[in-house]
């Protein structure tokens, strides 16, 4: 194992920046202590894209999405939004605003709100103080929420408390959450981990819904989830893109098959 | 009418804020009455240390009630709010020394009578303005509430959290204790402020006025409670709450976590600069002891002993324990820190919730037992 091309090796779009690119990593490195969680790593999302990255333990995936949603700062490279929004100069919640959302590897929901309450204030607007200070729940904030719960499932819990709920109910409210937010870039990062078979074919069903309308990039370690999911998938290995294309194009590819067999 | 139903909704689903404030309307009207309409030989009346006593709790209520506002809702562990209540206090020592004018022991018109001792030619630029109550009344808030900005500013921004910004808060309030102490600064150095005379031209000393200040502590209190209680039950609060329990997910949010710390912050210090104001009139002194380190720390203790996060269990606390301060600092003044030690611990460890949260636990048990009671044959 030892020099895996830095550049992706099918499928890589022509040109980087199409017009219609929400997302472009260009050569980003992370070292943590000397130690390349991303190391010169590239990609490139297309909008409404459904993009499945994944990769074995450690090769640096939630990594990247903590670049992207700025909790992390490269050491090198650039992370572009849209045409030309540099999000490496950004904050949280600057880069959230610009319609960046996150759902956490280990589900992180307000476990003292209710159910209710989290989908509230993930709901998008009132972000300031004073217009916190004044809000008034209208009437098609309040449908919004109604029918968010009933996509996820968790209407009859509505005013039960997020801590109180199962493991799989809180990957499904942070999901929630994020549809509420209706940003135009989701980070889902191991939606189903954790899930029943049946929980994570809804999840799948769920995700591909969604993907009509927004850019999602999931990143899971479940193949046949990634299978269902159907999209476009990104191999990333010790902290770049092994290889890029469909699922059946990178499980053939013969660098990716020694990542997995022989670790 | 409108402003009734402001307050109604404010209350709404506080039973305990209810309770609380309708007591304090009760006292506000009673304590007075029986002070001052009672003749002295009625085994009802209540006497003027009395009444000044009760009005010392209530502003420690206030105060307990700023510390839940930050600790209870947005997590932040203040050891540092003795000195927003100091600070206050100090507002308000400066106020009654230059009421003292001409009256003071070297009868000089405008210098304060430790500036005089000090020969000091002229007032400092600082204590201007502060003979003027409206001015004063002010800067009961502003010198608190900017002190608390500042603090905040750069604590918030540089997101220190947790015990480090707890160290910082006593470092705070140290550091402004030591400042205090010297007579250089122009607060009466170790003496502080004292002697005052009237307020608004009323004598500290009559029974009228104490009873007066008194009812303004439960006003204050009751306004006070109403201000946190607003927020923590806004949108706003529910933020906070989001930040106690997970930060960094708020940010990913969108939100601008410092600028909630920072507003509940300084609203929470203004309130313990109010609280700080009310107490300076009624015990007569302001020193740099207020800002002692302990001091701060004994409020968190009165908060966790009410039951955090409640707000009139705050208020609950700091009165309770302050009683029984009173009775044993009379009774055995040196085991009284060993006292509130203990208290502390044995809360913590056995009623997590405090005292609320054990009021509401034998109400549930009561519950239970009723429904046994019922379900028997
Ligand atoms: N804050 C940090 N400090 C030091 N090392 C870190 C830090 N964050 C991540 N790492 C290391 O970087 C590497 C990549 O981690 P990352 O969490 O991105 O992997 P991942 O692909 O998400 O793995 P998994 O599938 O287990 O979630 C790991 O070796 C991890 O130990
Ligand atoms: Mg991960």
């Amino acid at each position: 194992m030892t020099e895996f091309g830095h550049t992706p090796i099918t499928d890589t779009p022509e040109t980087p920046r199409d017009k219609d690119t929400i997302l472009y990593l260009n050569n980003v490195t992370v070292s943590f202590d000397g130690f390349r969680a991303l190391n010169a790593l590239s990609l490139v999302v297309a909008t409404k894209e459904l993009r499945c990255i994944i990769g074995p333990n450690g090769a640096g995936k939630t990594t990247m999405m903590d670049v992207i949603t700025g909790k992390t700062r490269p050491d090198e490279g650039e992370v572009i939004f849209g045409h030309h929004t540099d999000l490496t100069k950004m904050d949280e919640a600057e880069i959230a605003n610009l319609g960046i959302g996150r759902k956490f590897q280990k589900p992180t929901v307000f476990e003292n709100l209710s159910v209710f309450e989290n989908l509230e204030l993930a709901i998008k607007g009132w972000r300031s103080v004073k217009n916190c200070l004044f809000f008034k729940l209208d009437k098609a904030t309040q449908t919004r929420i109604h029918e968010v719960m009933e996509t996820i499932a968790l209407s009859s819990h509505a005013s039960r408390l997020a801590g109180e709920l199962s493991h799989g109910q809180k990957q499904w409210l942070e999901i929630g959450m994020l549809l509420i937010q209706a940003p135009q870039l989701m980070l889902v990062d191991e939606p189903v981990a954790g899930m029943t078979d049946s929980e994570t074919e809804q999840t799948a069903a769920l995700l591909k819904q969604i993907s009509q309308d927004h850019t999602v990039v999931v990143v899971e370690h479940d193949m046949e989830f990634v299978r269902e999911l159907g999209g476009f998938v990104t191999v990333l290995h010790e902290g770049s893109a092994l290889a890029e294309g469909s699922l059946e194009t990178v499980q053939s590819n013969e660098k990716v098959i020694e990542v997995y067999l022989g670790r | 009418m409108l402003q009734k139903g402001i307050i109604r909704s404010i209350l709404e689903h506080d039973k305990g804020g209810k309770i609380l404030i309708t007591l304090l309307l009760v006292a506000a009207v009673i304590v007075p009455v029986l002070n001052l309409l009672l003749p002295e030989t009625s085994p009802f009346h209540l006497s003027a240390y009395n009444v000044t006593l009760w009005g010392k709790y209530l502003c420690y209520g206030l105060l307990a009630l700023a510390v839940d506002l930050v600790w209870g809702y947005l997590g932040i562990l203040s050891l540092g709010h003795g000195a927003f209540f100091a600070l206050g206090g100090y507002v308000m020592g400066m106020h009654l020394m230059r009421e003292i004018g001409s009256r003071g022991v070297y009868g000089h018109p405008l210098l304060p009578d430790f500036m005089v001792f000090l020969n000091w030619g002229e007032l400092p630029w600082f204590w201007y303005g502060f003979d003027n109550f409206f001015f004063t009344f002010f800067m009961i808030f502003v010198v608190p509430g900017i002190l608390a900005f500042i603090f905040g500013w750069f604590a918030f921004r540089s997101r220190v959290t947790g015990v480090y910004l707890s160290i910082i808060t006593q470092a705070m309030t140290y550091a402004l204790m030591l400042a205090f102490f010297r007579n250089e600064m122009g607060f009466g150095g170790n003496n502080g402020l004292t002697d005052f005379k009237d307020i608004l031209g009323f004598s500290l000393q009559e029974d009228t006025t104490r009873s007066a200040l008194f009812a303004l502590s439960a006003i204050a209190l009751i306004v006070g409670y109403l201000i946190c209680r607003y927020i923590t039950q806004s949108r706003a609060g529910r933020v906070a709450t989001a930040i106690r329990d997970a930060e960094s997910r708020v940010r990913f949010l969108g939100y601008r976590v410092e600028h909630f710390k920072l507003f509940i912050f300084v609203v929470s210090a203004c309130l313990a600069g109010l609280a700080g104001a009310l107490y300076v009139p009624q015990v007569g002194i302001i020193n740099p002891s207020e800002f002692s380190p302990i001091n701060s720390i004994e409020i968190v203790v009165w908060v966790a002993i009410g039951g955090r996060g409640t707000l009139y269990g705050a208020v609950l606390g700091a009165i309770l324990v302050n009683y029984f301060k009173t009775w044993l600092t009379t009774a055995a003044p040196e085991i009284w820190l060993y006292f509130l030690g203990a208290i502390f611990v044995g809360v913590t460890l056995y009623f997590p919730k405090g005292l609320v949260g054990l009021l509401h636990k034998m109400k549930k048990n009561q519950k239970v037992n009723i429904a046994k009671g019922e379900a028997k044959p």
